[in-house]
């Protein structure tokens, strides 16, 4: 190996001066706008280690002279939007739900606020625009209500939810399954099918009708009252209207009196702020369903104390 | 770089023709990088932020955890919410290094073609959980994700869990040893609302979910592991009192925030 640099003919250009069996090196160094554009990024990394958090330390890394961090720009992010609508928020905490539809700006700004949260976290059962899943989820844009239609009883329900697991305040209320417990026989479930489609106008009275009155009268009304017309307190729906959440033929209604589905909710109170809440029922409400809060007298004591302010 | 040969007193010559030398400073380089990026993690308070609550997975999660990875859900869901207001805004509070400490492999994920579920815990109902795996159109029509209703008629075959417990222990995670030892049973006692070692089981696992997932009493499947497993993701940290003691919060950002009231995140 021999260790003498020599210009190579062929090419004008010096060799690095090594050469192993007649194999040798051109030199041929880094173009200079290379070379600076590599001196310039060390000089960078020397300014950014003061700048941004950088070194290693004892119990944390250098902050940098601009402590910046993700988790800041976030807050700060965050704060600068609760900030901007800090004076609808404030306004619309500070004002009772049953008081909302009284102020029109308001009402309207919760609306939409409300809009914009139900496609985040409500959309996945309740679907697009509120139309909810046949067979499963219940529509809220018509006015056929579960759990109660007015905007104290929609922030109740979004605010506990129904028959969430582990949460003492939700709403409760468990239809038995009369088949599969063997409360009643097949030949009862079908009376009883016969009595709920007479009085839901979608089929003549008959024998079995008849038998499934008195059926009726002994299992059922305690939920959904005497005419079938439904209680609401309880969360007993209404049978007399062609609006079925898990189906109105008679294999529909036969499986749910055999298997009640007893459809969950979750509740939202662990999860979103009061406002956000707000928001949400006056949007439900105002999917076309709202109803105006019930007459003082029939204000029951639980919803008083869901939110009076 | 540009200068000829002169023969410096230091010459990559010397280096480059001593095999040893070589490997030796190539080592020596390699060790000072680990030192300084690697080294640090271990001993830096905010690798891993102490938080309360995060415990390790019960059995009955464990195996859904399982399904989860067999199934490949990690291919198109990630369980690692950012620190960035559309996320924080979609799927809830920024994941923290500690909700995945025992995770091995962790989940997070590299790609979402479906959403984040680093939250998805109590997010659903149970029912809602088995029609959208059962059929994801039932209840999200656009969705593109593959139907998973065999979870349902499949019984949960999870082997031993006390040999998964194990090994877990062994890297780490804090099992102890009774709780390896009444792994299977704490396994069916999480997935029947009526098994008798349900106090047992959440007194070694505190916020265990015990109820019969699937809908179907009788039988454990692998439907009940896997919405056990979902149902828990996300819910065993209490991040707003974790948050205090967060990496670096610009202390101006922190003012800002102290002073201006809570919106809509949760």
């Amino acid at each position: 190996m021999s260790d003498k640099s020599r210009i190579d003919e062929p090419t004008g250009t010096a060799t690095v001066g090594h050469e192993w069996d007649g194999i040798e090196e051109l030199n041929t160094p880094l173009p200079r706008w290379w070379l600076w554009t590599f001196y310039a990024t060390i000089a960078w990394a020397a300014v950014y280690v003061v700048l941004f958090p950088a070194w290693p330390m004892v119990n944390s890394a250098t902050r940098g002279v601009l402590e910046w961090s993700s988790r800041g720009d976030l807050k700060a992010e965050l704060a600068a939007q609760d900030a901007r609508r800090a004076p609808f928020a404030k306004a619309i905490a500070a004002t009772p739900i049953t008081d909302l539809p009284r102020k029109h700006e308001l009402m309207e700004a919760a609306i939409q606020g409300g809009s914009a949260a139900f496609k985040v976290h409500c959309v996945q059962c309740h679907g697009a625009g509120g139309a909810g899943v046949v067979g499963a989820y219940p529509s809220l844009t018509d006015d056929d209500w579960l759990w109660g239609g007015d905007l104290a009883a929609i922030e109740t329900t979004l605010t506990h939810g129904i028959r969430n697991p582990d949460h003492d305040e939700t709403r409760l209320n468990m239809m038995p399954a009369f088949g599969k417990d063997g409360i009643l026989d097949a030949a009862a479930i079908n009376d009883l099918v016969s009595h709920v489609r007479v009085i839901s106008r979608q089929e003549k009275p008959s024998a079995s009708s008849a038998r499934g009155a008195a059926l009726f009268e002994a299992n059922c009304v305690a939920c959904h009252g005497p005419a079938g017309q439904g209680i609401r307190e309880l969360g007993g729906p209404k049978l007399t209207d062609a609006v079925w959440l898990y189906g109105g033929s008679r294999e529909a209604i036969a499986r749910t009196i055999y298997a009640p589905r007893n459809g969950v909710m979750p509740r939202w109170n662990d999860k979103l702020d009061a406002v956000t809440i707000k928001m949400l029922s006056a949007y439900v409400h105002s999917l076309g369903g709202g109803e105006d809060a019930p007459a003082p007298v029939l204000t029951a004591q639980p919803k008083g104390e869901a939110d009076n302010g | 770089m540009a200068e000829p040969i002169a023969e410096p007193r230091f010459s990559h010559k010397k280096l480059e023709r001593n095999i040893t030398l070589l490997g030796l400073s190539a080592l020596a380089a390699v060790v000072v990088g680990g030192i300084v990026e690697i080294a640090p993690l271990f001993w830096i308070d905010n690798t891993i932020e102490k938080v309360e609550g995060m415990r390790p997975y019960t059995p009955l999660e464990l195996s859904g955890r399982n399904i989860y990875m067999r199934e490949g859900c990690y291919t198109c869901h990630s369980q690692m919410i950012r620190p960035f207001r559309d996320e924080v805004e979609r799927y809830g509070h920024y994941s923290l290094a500690a909700e995945s400490m025992y995770d091995h492999p962790f989940q997070w994920g590299s790609k979402r073609t479906g959403p984040d579920l680093a939250r998805v815990g109590k997010r659903y109902s149970d029912e809602w959980h088995r029609a959208h795996l059962a059929d994801p159109r039932s209840v999200v029509p656009e969705s593109i994700m593959p139907p998973y209703a065999f979870l349902a008629e499949r019984d949960l075959d999870a082997g031993d869990m006390s040999d998964d417990l194990t090994a877990l222990s062994r890297v780490g995670v804090p099992y102890s040893k009774a709780a390896i030892a009444a792994a299977n049973a704490d396994l069916k006692a999480q997935a029947d609302p009526n098994a008798e070692g349900a106090a047992e089981l959440q007194a070694r696992y505190p916020k265990a979910q015990v109820r019969d997932f699937d809908g179907d009493p009788s039988r454990i499947t692998e439907m009940d592991a896997l919405i056990a497993y979902l149902q828990m993701l996300g819910t065993l940290v209490d991040v707003e009192k974790a948050a205090p003691q967060d990496q670096g919060d610009a202390p101006v950002a922190a003012k800002v925030a102290a002073a201006a009231p809570k919106g809509a995140n949760p």
